[in-house]
């Protein structure tokens, strides 16, 4: 099948889609999108989050058929610019500093998850922080730089504001 | 053939940051971007997709099987099984080639490889595993590792079969000892299964090349370790496989042995396409390695103010059907059995057998988490019944500089465990619990099972004593090539190793060094690859010290050159010329040139080998020698609120204290004892890999659990430097400590707070609120 959609704000269409393909599957494979990671495939980790229209998914359980029509901005859409003039949203900028990447495997996805919700609570404490994020696995951190990077993003997008 | 769409690449460090330092990690903007090439993230114009046929059975013989089917699936490439390996069917580890790269005749574990398939879809490749059709004849399997040791001729799944090792510890008199004893405890305690549950899953890209060789892109620990054990199965010379490391997704252990290599490998010859196979989680259950499954008997003696006098002492470990790394794990179990305590008579008798049970390996911690489990319930025994507090009978029993291991080994660098012990009691405790309590907070969370009635406070420590690097004997060695040269008028350093960069931050802390031995700015990674010499594993917490040895050696080589050029160009003798913030600077004269200006055109190269002092094998009967190069000691505290009707744990804090030797770099070496710790803590309160009858009962990130961001406390960190004479800078390896340490501290809480005796991890509910489990 064929599947249209916008992606990063880039319109696109993907042509011989298997109905059983995911939206994880069609970015990584077809689409030279692999941000988004394959982790666990059933919506346990978290590692595949994508915005869907605004809110955050699992783009592993969304079958690809179901984004006809919509938007999908993945982690590889966050940052502004180009190679060179690249400009990281403060969130990808305070993972980076804060060291709460290792593997970073997960990064991506708690990246987007963590957009998300200084998207919708600029300045969350920390319980909010936390069930935020509860749908994200990492096995490199236990969790505490990753805790730093969204405190000090939050802090840095409102200092901007 | 040209290389794959998003390959890795160079990296280079940005800003500044020598030793001691915490400058970014230099592939931190690729990782949070999604530009990172991760193993599975490698893609090539016209590749094919493996997949691999595993055994549903633990133990069966193969009566038949028919590929024809599959083979005839439109869109597949290749169906191949043993009979078409190239070369030798069997590798291994440590010589021990006994893993059929394809089973041949019998599968000994469930999710043994049997048949791959390659097809331009992964789907299509799954649809004609399906048609692959296996005649079996079910046998009945050996899961009872205890049942091995008393008939391991009866209970052989393997020709090597029975008991993998033996290894005796036997020092002094324990019979005399047990006379003369005042206090007498004992236990027996269980360790399961625990998975390495590494986010990226077992990933490669194998490319034919024209030279009749394979380019092989994979995430692994030690490229030349795979190397070796891929190219005789392929019937391929080392010199022809070119191995590059892929971005790696985790490992901690479970990426020391191969799994997808030597198959992708044999896809891509077969075909002359490239072939990518990418494992998804259930099949990455079955795909690697576990840390080994644990059965123990302790018995102490002791004097009645709490001195130790005797231990004796039984380790089960389950390897299952082949040998990996069992015959290293069953050593550290054995000479690390008691742990940092003096006992002046010992026996410990540690065992790995073979089973039909799920194959077990290397995991972070590697033999000393599971005799660390016990002896620290052991300590918590012998305090209750000496009336001590746990803090003091430790401190009574603890090591220093200067005592002895088990093994006769003396320690001889610092060891100060009594210090780590008082300042672990000095850090402040978290306030009680108030009345008006976050539910979010309380055991069961949003979950609202409580609103703080039933919930008890506990308080629990634990002490882990891990090895640093290779033990036993094994020639440990890292190689590391350095490059100095003028790059857009600037000095700027390559390094270059066959390290793997696991998520640890090797690469960063490669770049401190030659930060601060070149007195450069500009310094960037080359991908780690076996086109330079073998940098060993990314294990035993030993690469900041090996590999980071051997980049310092380089550096070191590169800058005497310097240094004699200068000394040529300026006529200052090299022995007073050093190197600063670039400039060559002179004892008399301060600046005298700048790098560039002794550099000109002309690069600088070194390549280093960096070997740490030789170890010796445990004496077969007594156990006795000096086995290890380095120990490294944490120490944790747990605060837990306990529901202690439903059984459910909150972890309130947990508190480490670790001797580092010297901290090369805090923010990542926090990130090592956050990461150690929070996997401590899964062994203490969730994971397992349940197993019934040789089946793993819960292959998925559904029912395999892994600690959220909700089950992780606050943790407070108190890091201190005592350096080691023998390691570069100090410094002391610091990765797998706090992985040994947590799991005691969190179950003696649970203890304090239920008066369940708890000799099982990881802890259960109902072994918390069942009637009748109170000591």
């Amino acid at each position: 099948m064929r599947v249209r959609f916008n992606v990063n704000g880039s319109e696109e269409t993907v042509d011989d889609v298997w109905e059983g393909e995911s939206l994880l599957y069609v970015l990584r494979e077809r689409l030279g999108l692999p941000g988004a990671k394959n982790a666990c495939e059933q919506g346990e980790c978290g590692s595949c989050t994508v915005y869907l229209d605004d809110v955050p998914v699992c783009a592993c359980l969304v079958a690809a058929g179901q984004v006809q029509g919509r938007r999908v901005r993945t982690v590889e859409g966050l940052a502004e610019g180009g190679p060179g003039d690249q400009r990281l949203d403060p969130v990808q900028e305070a993972f980076v500093e804060a060291g709460a990447v290792q593997c970073g495997f997960c990064t991506p996805g708690l990246i987007v998850q963590a957009h998300d919700l200084l998207n919708r609570v600029p300045d969350p404490d920390d319980a909010e922080i936390r069930e935020a994020l509860a749908g994200n696995l990492c096995r490199c951190t236990g969790y505490e730089k990753i805790l730093d990077a969204v405190r000090l993003a939050a802090r840095r997008k409102a200092a901007s504001r | 053939m040209a290389a794959p769409v998003k390959s890795p690449g160079h990296v280079t460090a940005p800003g500044q940051g020598g030793v001691g330092d915490s400058p970014p990690r230099p592939d931190g903007t690729l990782k949070v971007t999604g530009e990172f090439a991760y193993a599975s993230d490698l893609w090539m114009d016209g590749m094919l997709w493996g997949a691999t046929l595993r055994s549903p059975h633990p133990r069966a013989r193969i009566v038949s099987i028919d590929i024809g089917p599959a083979l005839a699936t439109p869109g597949v490439y290749a169906v191949l099984t043993h009979e078409d390996v190239p070369g030798t069917k069997v590798y291994g580890l440590d010589g021990t080639e006994d893993q059929p790269v394809l089973a041949m005749g019998e599968v000994r574990y469930q999710g043994e490889p049997i048949a791959l398939v390659a097809a331009d879809h992964p789907e299509i490749a799954r649809r004609a595993m399906d048609r692959i059709a296996i005649e079996w004849e079910v046998l009945e399997p050996v899961t009872d590792p205890r049942a091995v040791i008393a008939d391991p001729e009866g209970n052989r799944v393997q020709e090597r079969g029975g008991i993998c090792r033996h290894q005796p510890v036997r020092v002094g008199d324990v019979a005399a000892a047990r006379r003369e004893a005042e206090v007498v405890v004992s236990g027996e305690y269980e360790v399961g299964i625990q998975d390495q549950a590494f986010l990226g899953p077992e990933s490669g890209l194998a490319v034919p090349a024209e030279d009749g060789g394979l380019d092989l892109y994979v995430s692994t620990q030690w490229l030349h370790n795979d190397l070796k054990q891929i190219a005789p199965c392929l019937a391929l010379r080392e010199d022809q496989i070119r191995m590059t490391l892929a971005g790696v997704g985790g490992a901690f252990g479970g990426r020391e042995d191969l799994s997808m290599q030597i198959h992708a490998g044999m896809l891509a010859l077969r075909t002359g396409r490239p072939v990518k196979m990418c494992y998804n989680r259930r099949e990455s259950f079955f795909g690697h390695v576990h840390r080994h499954p644990a059965w123990m008997r302790y018995e102490y003696g002791a004097t009645r103010d709490g001195r130790l006098l005797y231990a004796d002492v039984e380790i089960v470990l389950d390897g299952g059907a082949y040998t990996s790394s069992t015959l290293n794990v069953t050593a550290n179990a054995a000479s690390l059995g008691v742990g940092p305590y003096e006992i002046p008579n010992i026996e410990i008798d540690a065992y790995g057998v073979y089973t039909n049970n799920p194959p077990c390996g290397a995991m972070r911690g590697f033999g000393a988490v599971q005799a660390c489990f016990a002896y620290e319930s052991m300590m918590d025994k012998l305090a209750a019944a000496c009336g001590l507090s746990p803090l003091e009978v430790r401190r009574r029993n603890a090591v220093r500089q200067g005592s002895r291991l088990a093994t006769g080994q003396v320690i001889d660098s610092p060891a100060p465990l009594a210090e780590l012990l008082d300042r672990l009691e000095a850090m402040p405790l978290p306030p009680p619990p108030g009345p008006s309590r976050d539910i979010r907070d309380l055991p069961g969370g949003a979950s609202q099972t409580t609103h703080g009635e039933g919930v008890v406070r506990g308080v629990g420590y634990g002490v882990g004593l891990k090895n640093i690097c290779f033990s036993e004997g094994f020639d440990d060695y890292s190689t590391a090539r350095v490059r100095l040269e003028v790059i857009g008028g600037e000095p700027a350093a390559l390094v270059h190793t066959a390290a793997a960069e696991v998520g640890q931050g090797l690469v960063t802390v490669q770049a401190q060094i030659a930060r601060t031995e070149l007195g450069v700015q500009r310094v960037t990674i080359h991908p780690a690859d076996t086109r330079v010499g073998d940098a060993g594993s990314s294990s035993a917490s030993r690469q900041t010290y090996m590999t980071g040895g051997a980049v310092k050696a380089a550096c070191e080589a590169v800058r005497a050159e310097l240094l004699a050029r200068a000394e040529r160009r300026l006529g200052v003798p090299a022995a007073d010329l050093s190197v600063q913030a670039g400039k060559i600077v002179s004892r008399e004269a301060g600046v005298v040139a700048s790098i560039e200006d002794v550099l000109g055109d002309e690069a600088i190269e070194a390549t280093r080998e960096y070997h740490h002092r030789p170890t010796q094998k445990m004496d077969p009967v007594t156990g006795q020698g000096n086995s290890h190069n380095q120990l490294a000691l944490c120490v944790h505290r747990a605060v837990v609120d306990v529901d202690v009707e439903l059984g459910l744990v909150k972890v309130v804090e947990l508190a480490a204290v670790q001797d580092v030797g010297k901290i090369m770099n805090r923010q990542a070496l926090e990130g090592q004892i956050h990461g150690g710790t929070a996997q401590g803590l899964g062994l203490a309160l969730m994971e397992e890999i349940q197993v019934a009858g040789g089946q793993i009962r819960n292959p998925s990130f559904t029912d395999y659990l892994i600690p959220t961001v909700l089950d992780m406390p606050p943790m407070k960190l108190d890091i201190v430097e005592y350096p080691d004479p023998h390691a570069p800078y100090g410094l002391r390896g610091a990765g797998e400590p706090p992985t040994l340490s947590s799991t005691p501290a969190i179950v003696a809480a649970i203890r304090d707070a239920t008066g369940r005796p708890l000799t099982r991890v990881p802890v259960r509910p109902e072994d918390i609120s069942l009637a009748g489990g109170a000591e």
